[in-house]
């Protein structure tokens, strides 16, 4: 994951997720928009909260917290929705608050630990330290795809 | 120098290169899509030299160089006939029917413009 | 990103668009070919598609193709000279060649690497129609400059006359550097020089700009005035010219004269001493142009016009005259723009915004309770038709013919015949229907996994067709035509129709339905739209697994449309597809479950009931019916069943909503409220990463929130609780 040869720079935008602190490639973030209520889908999986009206098109929305077996927390309209696109494909993150944006070098990325539970697993792919405070770095692809291993 | 030359092809791929190749060296390029039409744009130009395609629907390459000689102004306006082929049958054809000469497709910008320099003056 | 920048670039864009029309125009001048309908223009459009994309290709270097549409034209202008007679063998041929065209267009659009082994497959059967003469001479592709014979050398040429100069070649190349050279150039124009638009003065001029000349006008000839006629030559000139130029350049000023003058170069200085490779002794006397055309071995060049250049031929020599109007309209009639599609994107969704902010507009208005007579609201009604005719005619910008949709599934069923070894023929309807453009492409998937379905399941073998009295070779009828504001597309075929006895037993033996389950005819067709159901005792390596009718049914709904069956044993099966005309575009009963706000499409609402007490009977638990005038129709809990809320105890008061299925049965929806009844814009779900049963779609109402669109079909299917077995659903996520 780390390129050896000269570290490349990064920038993630960093967000709270119940009381843990997260972090998204800000390549992939497109917008961030505040809370509004998503319209449900039938039948539809704890973490898929529905759909928005994102200037005209139907935007998925996730809840992330949900989506990484994190307890639930309150919905209040404090909640912002992180939109992602992903492979041609637009996703609508729901997490409590949005943080910073912080620039690193790939050097200040370290891999995870190998933890053995919940579904967290396989969707962080890399840890950074700010300030003392761990941040986990999300991998996208894994968290939009590997659905299958959501929390019933 | 400025020409002003009218290229008549059916393929507008041809008709862009055509003009691609042209134009920056001061061209002015008129266009037409078959022997047809070909004839009707002639009407209101005056052209240095006239590009035509031998293969077009409606008219093709010999009936248009035919209609042009056939009209006193342009018996002796410069034609040069677009061929896929060198084949010597179709430039003598091309030759009978009136043409001043003739370019391979596909061309060479360069030698395109040079030789409608070299037949027009 | 734009290919403004570079010019090249979007002409090669242009030039990938021209040869989908190129291709289109040779598969209609192939069937024309086909059905025995074509006349001698028909020949000609066919060579000229194929010469016109050989042409643009090699201007953009794309050997492969060059070398293929070469080969492909020489025996089409083989049958463009009547050289060559075509009939079924050839034909067949020549509809390969024209698909492998079509495949190698795409792949040098694309870069992908070219399928040399199809390729030559294809060219030896191409080879085969040239018989003993081989490539025809001439065809030769090199860029050959045809250097004129003005050397005054003896020469013996090689029979044509053309590829070889081998004094040219074998001159070593002057490597001073810049050495003037004096040549002495002699020229006298022949009379047919003048009816080519060529001129000695230019010609002059252009010798002069190669160095200094000195050009002395030889007028001794000259005959005197009154005997003068203005295109008769007389005189001749000698050009004393000092250049560096190579002379070979010196030559190619008079390359197109060759054989319309007298032309004589020489260097002066050098009488015969020049470094030439070994030849006989050189004559004394430079012989002139004239006694060397004659040295020369008469080259085969034929003047007489090729008998099928359409312009000599009078217009009687057409032996069965028949419309050529159909395949061989001329598009250069239309007034057409051509417009990036992007742009076009941009502008549908500007409309769709509008149509948006117009809806939100109106409720605002309604709300604040100005009177309907108001000067506001009248405006507003005109407003929102005006609204609605700028999205109908955007809509229609990105309308297009079919055509190129059914020429596609042409192929498909020629390949697909060929796989399974049955004789089958494509009939086409209606190809001029305008569709949206992305409707077409959306449709290409699902029309061609139905065509492969009917050639390879629905049609009998050639044994069972004649067994059964049909005629040997099978017919599908893809027909497309406007239908009270819709578009319907039609596949039939004049097969064995559904074998409903075998789709019933495998659904029993599958599980999806009760093995003791009555249906109807109807009923049981549906079960095709089942996910995973395949009648295939084998998965023949065409309809192939994994692509069921569901998928199908699911593509077309998310187009707004609806697919249905119709079959008649021993007969044929008959698919028949209704979009909207406009992409994208529902009429729609807006209303209320559970506090949700959704969609249904009007067209399946049959009428609207209030529930009284004694209205609904249990059949038995979880399976309610209602009362409908004389009969009872199953009754689903809209809120229950989308899992917004548990079932309901009480339906007094209830809205019902009696709805057609599509298996032509009614079934009735319990919901809470009517709200609304308007034309809504469908946009798409995205199911990537989950689908929900029962939504079809998806519309922006007028406050901004999104309403889902139902599919109650579906919701039917997957409501009805089947005792014993697991849903039969292809959804992730759905609870077990």
């Amino acid at each position: 994951m780390t390129d050896t040869q000269s570290p490349q720079s990064i920038e993630l935008l960093t967000f709270q997720l119940a009381d843990q602190e997260y972090s998204l490639d800000i390549m992939s973030v497109r917008e961030i928009r505040g809370w509004t209520r998503a319209t449900p889908l039938p039948h539809a999986p704890k973490f898929m909260k529905g759909v928005i009206n994102l200037r005209g098109t139907v935007l998925p929305v996730m809840d992330l917290a949900q989506r990484l077996g994190l307890a639930a927390r309150e919905q209040n309209d404090r909640n912002v929705i992180i939109v992602v696109k992903h492979e041609e494909t637009m996703t609508g993150l729901l997490v409590d608050a949005v943080s910073d944006i912080i620039a690193l070098t790939s050097d200040d990325l370290q891999p995870p630990p190998e933890l053995s539970s919940g579904t967290a697993n396989g969707v962080v792919n890399a840890l950074t330290l700010i300030d003392d405070r761990m941040i986990r770095v999300l991998d996208l692809a894994a968290t939009i795809n590997d659905t299958e291993c959501a929390a019933a | 120098m400025t020409l002003e030359i009218l290229a008549v092809d059916d393929s507008r791929t041809m008709r862009d290169m055509i003009r691609l190749a042209l134009l920056p060296s001061g061209f002015t390029v008129h266009t037409a899509d078959d022997g047809v039409h070909g004839v009707e744009v002639l009407d209101g130009i005056t052209p240095d030299a006239i590009i035509t395609d031998i293969n077009m629907p409606r008219m093709d390459g010999f009936g248009f160089i035919d209609a042009v000689r056939g009209q006193e102004k342009h018996r002796s306006t410069p034609i040069l006939v677009l061929t896929t082929e060198a084949a010597p049958e179709l430039k003598q054809r091309a030759r009978v029917a009136g043409a001043t000469g003739w370019i391979v497709k596909p061309f060479d910008p360069v030698k395109l413009v040079k030789a409608l320099q070299m037949v027009a003056g | 990103m734009t290919v403004d920048n570079d010019p090249m670039a979007e002409i090669r864009a242009s030039f990938f668009i021209e040869n989908e029309e190129l291709l289109e125009a040779l598969q209609d001048g192939l069937q024309l070919m086909d059905d025995g309908a074509a006349d001698n223009e028909t020949i000609n459009v066919v060579f000229r598609a194929v010469h016109s994309i050989k042409g643009g290709a090699g201007a953009f270097g794309l050997e492969g193709l060059v070398h293929f549409a070469h080969r492909y034209e020489t025996v089409l202008d083989e049958v463009r000279a009547g050289r060559l007679q075509v009939e079924t063998e050839a034909l067949k041929v020549f509809f390969q060649a024209a698909d492998h065209l079509s495949d190698l267009v795409r792949i040098s659009r694309d870069n992908d690497p070219l399928p040399d082994e199809e390729t030559e497959v294809l060219l030896k059967a191409l080879d085969a129609f040239l018989g003993d003469t081989g490539p025809v001479s001439g065809t030769a592709e090199e860029d050959i400059e045809f250097q004129p014979m003005g050397l005054s050398l003896d020469l013996d040429l090689p029979v044509d006359g053309t590829a070889d100069l081998p004094d040219l070649d074998a001159l070593p190349p002057l490597d001073l550097g810049p050495v003037t050279t004096t040549y002495e150039i002699t020229f006298a124009p022949q009379a047919d020089l003048f009816d080519t638009g060529n001129e000695p003065a230019t010609l002059l001029r252009n010798l002069q700009q190669l160095g200094t000349a000195k050009v002395t006008c030889d007028s001794s000839r000259l005959p005197p005035l009154d005997q003068l006629r203005p295109d008769v030559p007389h005189l001749s000139w000698t050009v004393i010219l000092q250049t560096d130029v190579e002379e070979s350049e010196i030559v190619s000023i008079f390359e197109f004269v060759e054989g319309l003058c007298q032309l004589d170069i020489k260097k002066q200085g050098e009488p015969d001493g020049r470094d030439l490779p070994p030849l006989p002794d050189l004559p004394p006397v430079e012989p002139t142009m004239a006694e060397h055309r004659e040295t020369l071995p008469q080259t085969p060049i034929e003047v007489t016009p090729a008998p099928s250049a359409p312009v000599d031929d009078p217009v009687s020599t057409v032996a069965a005259p028949t419309q050529p109007a159909q395949a061989t309209a001329p598009t250069a009639a239309k007034s057409v723009v051509r417009v990036d599609l992007d742009r076009i994107e941009r502008l549908v969704n500007l409309v769709g915004e509008l149509v948006i902010n117009q809806a939100m507009l109106s409720q605002s208005l309604e709300h604040s309770g100005l009177s309907p007579h108001s000067d506001a609201m009248s405006g507003l009604e005109e407003f929102q038709r005006l609204t609605r005719d700028i999205q109908d005619s955007v809509m229609m910008i990105r309308a297009q013919p079919v055509k190129s949709l059914f020429q596609r599934m042409s192929r498909i069923v020629r390949e697909a015949s060929a796989a399974v070894e049955k004789d089958v023929r494509l009939v086409t309807t209606g190809e001029a229907t305008e569709v949206d453009k992305t409707v077409i492409e959306r449709l290409a998937d699902p029309l061609t996994h139905m065509i492969r379905n009917a050639v390879d399941h629905g049609l009998e073998t050639k044994e069972e067709r004649l067994a059964a009295g049909k005629p040997a070779q099978g017919k599908v009828n893809l027909s497309a035509a406007h239908r009270s504001g819709r578009v319907v597309i039609e596949i039939a075929d004049d097969g064995a129709g559904i074998d409903r006895p075998k789709v019933l037993q495998l659904a029993i033996d599958k599980g999806l339905i009760p093995p003791d389950s009555n249906l109807t005819d109807t009923e049981i067709d549906n079960l095709l739209f089942l996910p995973g159901f395949s009648t295939a005792a084998t998965v023949s390596n065409l309809s192939g697994r994994g692509v069921g009718m569901d998928v199908v049914r699911t593509s077309i709904q998310a187009l707004g449309g609806r697919i249905t069956t119709t079959s008649l044993p021993g007969q044929g099966t008959t698919f028949s597809i209704s979009l909207p005309l406009t992409l994208a575009v529902l009429d729609g009963m807006v209303i209320e479950v559970a506090e949700e706000t959704l969609v249904l499409p009007l067209n399946l609402v049959i009428e609207t009931l209030t529930l009284q007490r004694g209205d609904v009977e249990m059949v038995r638990p979880g399976r309610n019916v209602v009362r409908v005038r004389s009969g009872f129709v199953p009754l689903f809990d809209l809120g229950a069943a989308l899992g917004y809320r548990p079932p309901l105890d009480d339906f007094e008061g209830s809205v019902v909503l009696l709805i057609a299925n599509e298996d032509e049965t009614n079934a009735a929806l319990l919901i809470d409220n009517i709200l609304d009844q308007r034309q809504v814009e469908i946009k798409g779900l995205d199911e990537s990463f989950y689908r929900a049963p029962g939504i079809a779609a998806a519309t922006i109402l007028g406050d901004g929130q999104i309403a889902l669109i139902l599919d109650p079909s579906d919701i039917i299917s997957t409501a009805i609780p089947k005792p014993g077995l697991s849903q039969t659903s292809s959804d992730a996520g759905v609870p077990a």
